[in-house]
Formats: C-alpha cells, structure tokens, sequence
C-alpha cells in the first residue's frame, strides 16, 4: 500500500522510453520514501512484458490486456486506472506528458479528486509546513516544473490528496537500468471487473504515425553551430550534447551552405525563428540575420574564440575558447553533476 | 427537431508567447501588467469548429462559457463578433486560486445548471498555464466521453461526431456518439475573423457589472433586445459545493516560485578552463536552465 505508480505507455506490447525513463526516476523516489515501485501496463501482446520492466527497478507489474484497450481510448483505462488506484491507494502516480498522458491524466485525477502538475521537469521528496494550521506534511512529492512561458518555475505541491499525480516529457528524465537481475511479481487484471461496454463508445477507425521530424522550434534548449565548428564532425559532438542536456541541434547558415548541417535545422532570418530557454552559440559569429532568429531566447550563451564576436553581446555567458574543448567539457562536467 | 447545443469553454490569458527580455522587470519577474489579455488562442481553434458544427446542423447554437474576472467579457464580446450566439461570465470571488480541478468542477457545476450540452469544445490547453488539464477534467466531472488533441471535426450529426486529432507522432481518426467534449488542438484551422455585421449587433452586448458601471443611456436598449445580455453567472446560480471551489477545492498548491532569467547586464566571461565550466554546468542545473 501507499506505493509509487507508473503508467506506462506500450504499444504492441513494447513499452514507450518515457515509460521507462519514469521508471527510472520513481525507483530512486521509492527508495527514497522506502515504498515499493508499480508500474500499470494495459493494451494488447502483453506476455512477457515485465521483463522490460523488472531492470528498471519495478516491484509489482500489473497488467490488463484485451484487444479493446489497444489503441489507447480515453474511457476504457481511466476506468481501470481509477479503480486500481482506490484499491491500492498509491502515494504518487506518474505518467508520460504524451498525447496519452495527458488525455489520461487529469481524467484519473478528476475521478479521485487528486492533484496533478503537468509537464514536471523535476520531481523531488520533500517536506513542507502549513503556517496557518501550523502542520509539518512529510516527504511530499515536490512537483517542479516551468510556468508563465517558461519564464518561472514552480514547486507545487498536494498535501492533502492521494495520489500526488505528475506528468513528464520524453527525455526529460534519464532511462537507466536499476538493476539486470531485480525481480518482482506480476498482478494480472481481470478486465471484465473494471472496464464496461459503455466505456468503449469512442473508436478508433484509422491511425497513422510516422517517425518524429527534426522540431527545433518547440525545444527549451538548442545547441547551435555556425562555420566556426568546422566540420560534419564537429557537429557530430553537439548533437552529443545536445542528447546529454536533451537539447536539439541548430545551425547557421555559413555552417548549413558548408555543409554541416541540414537546412531544416537553420535558424535565423532565412531560416526558423526560436525563442528557447538556453540558446548555446557555438562558433557563431551572430549576424544580424542570425540574431534576428534567435535573439528572444531567455538565456544565450556563447562560445567563441573571439572576444570581439557581435553575438558575445547579446549573450549572458561568453566562453572564450575553442568549440571541440569546450562543448567536450560540458558533456562531462553536466553527466557529473545531473543526478 | 430540436437543436444541437454546444458549449465552447474559453478563456482570457495574459498574452505569455511574446514575453521578451522587455516584458520582465529588473528583478527577473514577468510584469504581468505589461502584457495583453487575449482569448486564449487554442480557445480560438475551438470556436471555429464549433461554428462549422453551427453551420452544418440546422438550428445548432454555440454558447461562450468563461470563468473569470469581469473583464473577461471582453472575450464573450469577441465570440459573439465571430459568430456565437450568447455568453456566460462565470465570475465569483469564490473562485479565486482555483487550480485546474477547482476550475473544472466549477465548469462542470455551470454546464449543468445551462442544463447541459451535446457537444463541449474547449482548446487543448491555455498558454498561461499548458496544463491541457481542465477539459478532460470537465468531461471526467460530467461523465461524458472525450476526443483531446482534435484537429478537425469531419463529421456530425445530432447522435454522433468523427474527428481527426494529432497524436505525439501522427493523426487518428476516431468516432464516438453524443453527449461528448472534444479539445482541440492549434494545429487546427484558426479561427474566423470578426463579421462587420455582427460586430454592429453585439458591440453593446454587456453583463448586468458592466452595464451598471456604465452611462444610462442605452437601458432601453437592454430590454428591447434581450441577446445584448451577457448572462452573469455566480456561484449561488450553480448549485456547487463551496468547499470544491477556489483555493479550499484545490488539491495542488504552490510551494515556491523562481525565476529563471536572471538579467546580466554585461556578459560574463569566462576562460575554458575546467573549473570554470564545471562552475556554470552547477550553475545551470541548481537554476534549472538545464536538467
Ligand atoms: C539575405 C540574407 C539572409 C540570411 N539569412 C541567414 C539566416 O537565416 N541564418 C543565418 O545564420 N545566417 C543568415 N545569413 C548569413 C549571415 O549574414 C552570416 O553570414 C552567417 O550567419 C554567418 O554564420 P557563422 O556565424 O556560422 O559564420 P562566421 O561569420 O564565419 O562566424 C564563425 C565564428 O566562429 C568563430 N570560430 C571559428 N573557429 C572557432 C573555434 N575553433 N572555436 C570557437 N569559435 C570559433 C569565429 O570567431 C566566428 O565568430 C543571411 C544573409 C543574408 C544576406
């Protein structure tokens, strides 16, 4: 009882990165508040299916499948959501901040009268103390995420309802195995007790998906490269970054006309318009043609081994050196201090 | 046959997707003051579909419904120069510091006392907040089915919608039967301008605050022509349980805030050297720029 939950998300029986990257994530919470790990899968071809979880640390899987639950429809897994969740009373649950997550989510949370923050960007165990009534709530969920445009970040928290629901993008959180050899149990759901005829009103008549485009303008954070990064290669090293720091790579024109990178990812008056939270200039000289795409980002930073380059102007970090060291440096000291 | 009713859900936002360096004061806040109040643009989205369902379905009517302050009539007067036939204001002190769920009931609690709808259509989500959270909460609180993320309404009747709506990497197409509440999404057709003519029939339309704060002139006007009343609706008209409204019916509070520009003036400048940028990644991370 009183566990940390994970939706996750499969398809055809392969569980989604964010599920499992959540996984990640609530094992260290779980050990955290000293509470077992659950994860919920529902949909189709479901045999089998802890043992994609069982490595990240999960303790209890439990699984309904039936044709009607695959593909996702809201009714039929808010239904088994909500009853699991009164049965098992967990303290945290978690879901993707996917299409899925968030048609789920504030459903199940609407049905329990519990509080969700969508789109954390952090999540952590904490304490907090109500003034007024002069009452201290232990290890809270310290629900983190950005607010107002991006522009501040909120720590929200639910004292008083259960669960304490979240949901987080994809990348935002590290996948990392806990553990090869961890075992836990599986819990197979009668589906027939918790999903009705009524709740498959809604069908699916026809679906299409295609693998994900290059989508520089929605990203929080953009590693970009100019002429000054110096190869194909050199850029092969901030699209390392740029996946450490869950970043998308950009360019400027003098680096797309020379080849280095591809056009879809030129920002700049010919090219795509951003206003990311941290815009990392490297060995851009920042043209007005440049700037004017990018020059509403919150924070700029510029690596550049000149001191006089124009974009050092508008930027609030300059770092003056060469690009392959300096974005090697990065890599490094960011994967030792991100936990 | 009686018509098809839908309920569009909107709300006035300040107008966050333009806060540049000059929108935040000295201190790194945002200067709320300083920028616009808008119909949330997803709102938009939804309103244009709901008057193709009015333009499809003889004898359909689309409602406003807002919850908000009093100057979120502005928004009503908007939706009714585009093509809706009336507004409700939601408004009540009551309601102040609801978060998502709070609101949600409070919605629900008002589409009820309308006694109901067979169509709700709400945008995904408000810039000022992007939680996408309130629709389906309205729906869960109504026990209606819902169809989120939706890009195009391309088929009604009086028993049944079929939508296309976005998925994280691609397009569904999904059919369900009436009563149901859809979101839809921006990638959706915007929204119709302003008609000249209806801008002339509804430039006066107010609610019962606004008309009594301003001038007599035009009281007549109110009686003769019943559509310019913006129906003011409070919490004594909705029949909710106050402990479910505003900041008690909240379940989710905020701890802390932050900001997360802090204004250099100068550029700081750094060396490459090791510890000068394993300095700024610690930076980055504590501030949460990064992580
Ligand atoms: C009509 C028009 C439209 C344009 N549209 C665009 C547009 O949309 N987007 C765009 O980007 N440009 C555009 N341009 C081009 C623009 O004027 C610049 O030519 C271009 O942005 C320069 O790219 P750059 O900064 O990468 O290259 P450069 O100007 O060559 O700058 C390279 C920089 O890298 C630094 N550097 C070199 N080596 C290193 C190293 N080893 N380590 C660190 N730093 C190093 C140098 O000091 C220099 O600052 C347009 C131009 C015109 C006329």
């Amino acid at each position: 009882m009183n566990n940390i939950f994970v939706y996750c998300e499969s398809e055809q029986g392969v569980v989604a990165d964010v599920s499992l990257e959540l996984c990640t994530k609530a094992r260290k919470l779980a050990n955290q508040l000293k509470c077992k790990l659950e994860a919920v899968v529902i949909g189709t071809r479901l045999k089998g299916v802890e043992k994609q979880l069982f490595p990240f640390g999960v303790d209890v899987v439990h699984i309904a499948e039936g044709d009607a639950l695959e593909p996702y429809t809201t009714l039929p897994h808010t239904a088994i959501l909500v009853k699991l969740f009164q049965e098992e009373k967990p303290q945290i649950a978690l879901m993707g901040a996917t299409v899925i997550g968030r048609d789920l989510g504030p459903r199940v949370s609407s049905a329990l009268h519990s509080g969700l923050t969508a789109d954390c960007t952090s999540l952590e165990i904490g304490d907090h103390e109500e003034k007024k009534s002069n009452t201290v709530y232990k290890n809270l969920l310290y629900q983190i995420r950005p607010a107002f445009g991006g522009n501040i970040i909120a720590t929200i928290i639910n004292p008083d309802c259960r669960p304490q629901m979240a949901t987080v993008r994809e990348g935002v959180m590290k996948k990392e195995v806990f553990s090869e050899t961890h075992k836990g149990e599986v819990k197979n759901i009668d589906v027939s007790k918790y999903v009705t005829p009524q709740d498959l009103v809604v069908k699916v008549l026809e679906r299409h998906t295609e693998k994900s485009k290059v989508n520089i303008k929605t990203s929080p954070i953009i590693v970009s490269g100019g002429y000054g990064v110096g190869s194909r290669e050199g850029f092969q090293q901030l699209f390392e970054l740029a996946s450490v720091i869950g970043a998308e790579v950009g360019a400027s024109r003098a680096a797309v006309d020379a080849g280095f990178a591809d056009h879809d990812r030129q920002i700049g008056q010919t090219g795509v318009t951003v206003r990311p939270k941290l815009y990392i200039a490297c060995g851009i000289s920042g043209q007005v043609q440049h700037t004017a795409g990018m020059q509403e980002s919150s924070m700029i930073i510029s690596i550049n081994n000149d001191p006089e380059a124009p974009i050092n102007k508008i930027a609030d970090y300059v770092i003056l050196g060469d690009v392959s060291d300096v974005v090697a440096k990065m890599i490094k000291y960011y994967k030792k201090n991100s936990k | 046959m009686k018509g098809l009713k839908i309920i569009v859900l909107a709300k006035q936002v300040p107008d966050t997707r333009n806060v540049g360096k000059d929108a935040m004061k000295a201190d790194g806040t945002v200067n709320r003051a300083a920028l616009p109040a808008i119909f949330n643009p997803e709102d938009l989205n939804a309103l244009e579909q709901a008057l193709r369902v009015k333009d499809q379905i003889p004898g359909a009517t689309v409602s406003i419904l807002t919850m908000g302050p009093g100057r979120a009539a502005e928004i009503i007067r908007e939706g009714l120069f585009r093509g809706a036939d009336n507004g409700y204001l939601l408004t009540d002190r009551a309601f102040a510091g609801s978060d998502t769920l709070a609101t949600s009931y409070a919605l629900a609690c008002a589409i009820k006392a309308l006694g109901g709808a067979d169509l709700i259509i709400c945008g995904r989500q408000a810039i000022d907040g992007d939680t996408a959270q309130v629709g389906p909460q309205v729906a869960e609180k109504l026990g209606l089915p819902q169809i989120t993320y939706a890009e195009e309404v391309l088929e009604v009747t009086t028993k049944s919608v079929k939508v296309r709506r976005r998925l994280d990497n691609g397009v569904e197409t999904v059919e369900g039967a009436l009563p149901m509440l859809i979101t839809v999404n921006g990638s959706a057709a915007p929204c119709r301008p302003r008609n000249a003519y209806l801008l002339q029939k509804y430039k006066r339309a107010v609610t019962v605050t606004e008309r009594q704060e301003a001038s007599n002139d035009y009281i007549e006007l109110y009686h003769d022509r019943p559509y310019l009343n913006i129906v003011e609706m409070g919490v004594k008209d909705i029949d909710a349980r106050l402990e479910d409204l505003g900041l008690p019916g909240s379940p989710t509070k905020v701890k802390k805030i932050e900001n997360v520009v802090f204004q250099t003036k100068e550029a700081k400048i750094l060396g490459p050297s090791d510890a000068n940028i394993e300095g700024l990644m610690i930076e980055l991370l504590s501030n949460h720029t990064l992580g």
